[in-house]
C-alpha cells in the first residue's frame, strides 16, 4: 500500500532547469568550473600581470637609461652608468644603513610579537581573543601620519617619555644611551633610536598575525609530546615551536623588513637628516629629476628581497607549510 | 616491593568539575595496567597525571617510591604514546624517534643508531627517511611507540593508542603490544575505552567512573565478579537484575549479575525456570546474541551458533546455574 503511494509519486526523477540566463549559466558553471574560477581570476590576473608586472618591468629598464648632468634630460639608451653611480660610497652608506635598519626592525618586531602571538594561539579564548584582534588591528585604524607625529611628540626632549623617566629618577638611562654613537643623538626623536622604534611600532601587527596563524596550527600536544621526551621548555622552544612557527616569522619578516626598506615618512619626520632609501628616491625623482637613479635605488629593495627569500626557502622556512 | 605508580588520595579538579577525585591506586613494576571506562571518567587525567602534564589538586602521587607532585614532566622519565601520535611534522621518522636522545645530548650517530634499533623493533626498519605525513595511521602509532621506548623509559604510558586504526590493525597491534610489553617488561599503563582491548591485553584493570576508580582487578575479576552495577554493565554485557529477582534465587536482597552465556534458552513446554519472551535475535558469527523480555526485565542470553532457537515473540523459558548468579557489592 505504502509502496504503491511512494511509486506513483508524481514528481520526475530529473527537475527541469530554471530556465533563462541565470539557470543557463549555473547550468554551464557546474560543468565546467573551471570557466567561473577564470573568469573571476581574469580581472586581477591582468591588473598584476600589466599594470603591476608591467610598470616593474619599465622601472627596470629606467634603471639603465641615464641623465645627462648638463641638460638634465634623459639620455634613453642603454648603459650601466646610473648603477655606477648607485654604488657610490654615498649611496652604499644609504643602502647600508636602511638594510641595517630593516633588519635590526624586523629582529626587534619578532622578538616582541612571538610572545603575544604564542598568548593568543595558546591561551586566549572568546573575548580575550577579540581583544587581542582589536588591540593588534587598532593602531591600523588610525592615519599613520598622525601616529608618527603622536610618536615624535612623545620621543621629544620635551617628550612625555623623557618626563616619565625623570619621574622615575631613570633620566641618567637615556642621556646615557643617547651619548652612545650612531644610535644616539639629541633627543630621542632625531636618533636613529626614535626611527627603529617608531618602525617597530607601525610594523608590529604586520608580524604579530601571521606568527599567530602559525603557531594556531601547531597542535598543543607537540609542545607536551616534547616535554615528555624530556625536552626543557627552552629546547621545546627551539627545536619544535621555532621551527614550525617559522613559515609565519617568515611572511611577517617579510613585510615588516620590505615596508621598512621602502618607507620615506618615517625616517624623515623621526630620526636623523641622514637618508633612507626611500627618502633617496623621494628626492632622486622629485627636487633632482634623475629618474634613472631613483630607479636603481628602487631595483635593491627588490633584488634584497629576492635574496631573503631566497635565504629562507633554503633555510628550509617553508618546509612546514 | 614499591610500585611502579602509587597514587594516595589524588583529586584533580578542574573549577567545579572532579575530573579525578579521591583516588588510591598501585600499579606494580612490569605490569600492564589498563584504566577502563567511557569518556569524561578521569582515566586520561589519571595517565597526564603520571606523565605530569596535569598535578594533582590533592593527594600524592609517587613513581618508583618518589614523589612525583611538582616534578615536570621532562624530568619524569616516563614516555606517553598519545592518542593522535603527536609526531613532529617538521622531523623525519628517525629525527623523531631520536627526539629524547637528542634533547639528552645524545651524540648524533649514537641517537641515530638507537633510533634506528627502536624502529626494527616495532617493526618499521627503514622507515627512517620518511615523513610522518607520509606514513599510514598504523605506522604513525608505531613510530610514536618507538619515540617513546627509545628512552627505555621506566612507566610508559598509552593514551588510547589504538582508537583510530582499524579493526584488523588493531587486533595484530593489541598482540604486538602485549609480547613488546613481555620481552620489554616496562610497566606499561593503557587507558582505553573499549572493554574489549582491556580485557585481552592487560594484567589488571581499573574501571574508573565520575572520577572515581569503580573496582580494580584482574580481567577474570573484572568480567566474572562485577562488584557495581556500573561495572557489570560497563564491562561485558551482563545482564544487571534488580534486589528483587535475586532475591527469589539466592535469598539475599542484593543487585546480582548474570552472564548472557550461562543462561539456557528453552521452549516454554519443557518445566521449570524463568518465563519469558523472545524479542529479538542477533547472528554473531560464533554465537547467537538473544534479547529477552522476562515481565519487563531485560535479558540477554548468548548461545552458540547452530542451536535450535525458538521463533521470535514466542514464550521460552530461562533457566541458569545458581552459581553462576553474582551477588555484587553494591548496597540495595
Amino acid at each position: 500500500m505504502t509502496v504503491a503511494a511512494l511509486n506513483s509519486n508524481p514528481t520526475p526523477a530529473i527537475l527541469p532547469g530554471s530556465g533563462g540566463m541565470r539557470g543557463a549559466f549555473s547550468d554551464l558553471f557546474w560543468r565546467r568550473p573551471k570557466l567561473l574560477l577564470l573568469l573571476m581570476l581574469l580581472p586581477p590576473l591582468l591588473w598584476l600581470g600589466i599594470v603591476y608586472i608591467g610598470s616593474l618591468f619599465a622601472l627596470l629598464l629606467q634603471s639603465f637609461f641615464s641623465i645627462d648632468e648638463f641638460s638634465g634630460l634623459i639620455n634613453r639608451e642603454f648603459t650601466l652608468k646610473t648603477y655606477g653611480d648607485l654604488f657610490q660610497a654615498a649611496n652604499l652608506d644609504i643602502i647600508l644603513r636602511t638594510v641595517t635598519m630593516a633588519a635590526l626592525v624586523t629582529l626587534g618586531s619578532a622578538i616582541i610579537a612571538f610572545p603575544i602571538a604564542y598568548y593568543a594561539a595558546r591561551y586566549a579564548r572568546g573575548r580575550w581573543k577579540a581583544l587581542f584582534y582589536l588591540g593588534v588591528m587598532l593602531p591600523l585604524w588610525s592615519s599613520y601620519l598622525v601616529k608618527i607625529y603622536a610618536w615624535k611628540l612623545i620621543l621629544a626632549k620635551e617628550g612625555i617619555l623623557t618626563w616619565l623617566l625623570a619621574k622615575l629618577n631613570l633620566l641618567w638611562l637615556l642621556d646615557a644611551w643617547l651619548s652612545l654613537p650612531i644610535v644616539g643623538g639629541n633627543s630621542l626623536s632625531v636618533s636613529f633610536t626614535g626611527t627603529f622604534i617608531v618602525f617597530v611600532y607601525v610594523w608590529l601587527p604586520f608580524m604579530i598575525l601571521p606568527v599567530q596563524a602559525a603557531l594556531e596550527r601547531v597542535p598543543g600536544n607537540l609542545v607536551e609530546a616534547s616535554s615528555d621526551l624530556g625536552a626543557s621548555p627552552g629546547q621545546t622552544f627551539r627545536n619544535v615551536l621555532f621551527p614550525l612557527a617559522l613559515p609565519g616569522i617568515v611572511a611577517g619578516s617579510i613585510f615588516t623588513f620590505s615596508l621598512t626598506l621602502g618607507d620615506y615618512i618615517i625616517p624623515q619626520i623621526i630620526g636623523t637628516s641622514r637618508l633612507f632609501i626611500g627618502q633617496a628616491v623621494y628626492s632622486q625623482q622629485g627636487t633632482a629629476g634623475n629618474i634613472p637613479l631613483a630607479a636603481a635605488f628602487t631595483v635593491v629593495p627588490i633584488v634584497i628581497m629576492g635574496f631573503y627569500l631566497w635565504g629562507a626557502k633554503r633555510m628550509g622556512a617553508f618546509d612546514a607549510l | 616491593m614499591t610500585s611502579a605508580v602509587s597514587f594516595k588520595q589524588v583529586s584533580r579538579h578542574f573549577g567545579s568539575v572532579r575530573a579525578v577525585d579521591a583516588v588510591d591506586l598501585d600499579i606494580a613494576p612490569g605490569e600492564f595496567f589498563a584504566m577502563l571506562g567511557p569518556s569524561g571518567s578521569g582515566k586520561t587525567t589519571c595517565l597526564r597525571l603520571i606523565a605530569g602534564f596535569e598535578q594533582p589538586t590533592a593527594g600524592s602521587i609517587s613513581i618508583f617510591g618518589e614523589r612525583a607532585e611538582g616534578v615536570p614532566p621532562y624530568r619524569r622519565n616516563v614516555n606517553t604514546v598519545f592518542q593522535d601520535y603527536a609526531l613532529f611534522p617538521h622531523l623525519n621518522v628517525l629525527d623523531n624517534v631520536a627526539y629524547g636522545l637528542m634533547v639528552k645530548g645524545v651524540g648524533r650517530t649514537e641517537r641515530l643508531k638507537a633510533a634506528e634499533e627502536a624502529l626494527s623493533l616495532v617493526r618499521l626498519p627503514g622507515y627512517g627517511a620518511r615523513r610522518p605525513g607520509q606514513l599510514s595511521g598504523g605506522q604513525r602509532q608505531r613510530v610514536a611507540l618507538a619515540r617513546a621506548l627509545v628512552n627505555q623509559p621506566k612507566v610508559l604510558l598509552l593514551d588510547e593508542p589504538l582508537g583510530a586504526l582499524d579493526l584488523k590493525l588493531r587486533e595484530n597491534m593489541q598482540e604486538e603490544l602485549k609480547s613488546l610489553q613481555k620481552v620489554l617488561g616496562i610497566t606499561f599503563v593503557f587507558v582505553t575505552h573499549d572493554q574489549g582491548e582491556a580485557l585481552s591485553m592487560a594484567d589488571r584493570v581499573a574501571v574508573f567512573n565520575d572520577g572515581r576508580i569503580m573496582q580494580v582487578g584482574t580481567p577474570e575479576d573484572i568480567y566474572q565478579r562485577p562488584n557495581t552495577r556500573f561495572v557489570a554493565d560497563f564491562v561485558g554485557s551482563s545482564n544487571v537484575l534488580p534486589p528483587d529477582f535475586v532475591q527469589r534465587y539466592s535469598g539475599q536482597h542484593r543487585w546480582g549479575s548474570l552472564r548472557p552465556e550461562s543462561i539456557r534458552v528453552s521452549s516454554a513446554a519443557s518445566g521449570d525456570g524463568v518465563a519469558a519472551r523472545l524479542v529479538g535475535t542477533n547472528y554473531l558469527g560464533a554465537t547467537t546474541r538473544l534479547a529477552l523480555d522476562a515481565e519487563g526485565l531485560r535479558l540477554h542470553a548468548v548461545v552458540p551458533a547452530g542451536t535450535a532457537l525458538p521463533a521470535e515473540g514466542e514464550a521460552v523459558v530461562l533457566t541458569f546455574n545458581r552459581d553462576s548468579l553474582h551477588l555484587m557489592d553494591e548496597p540495595a
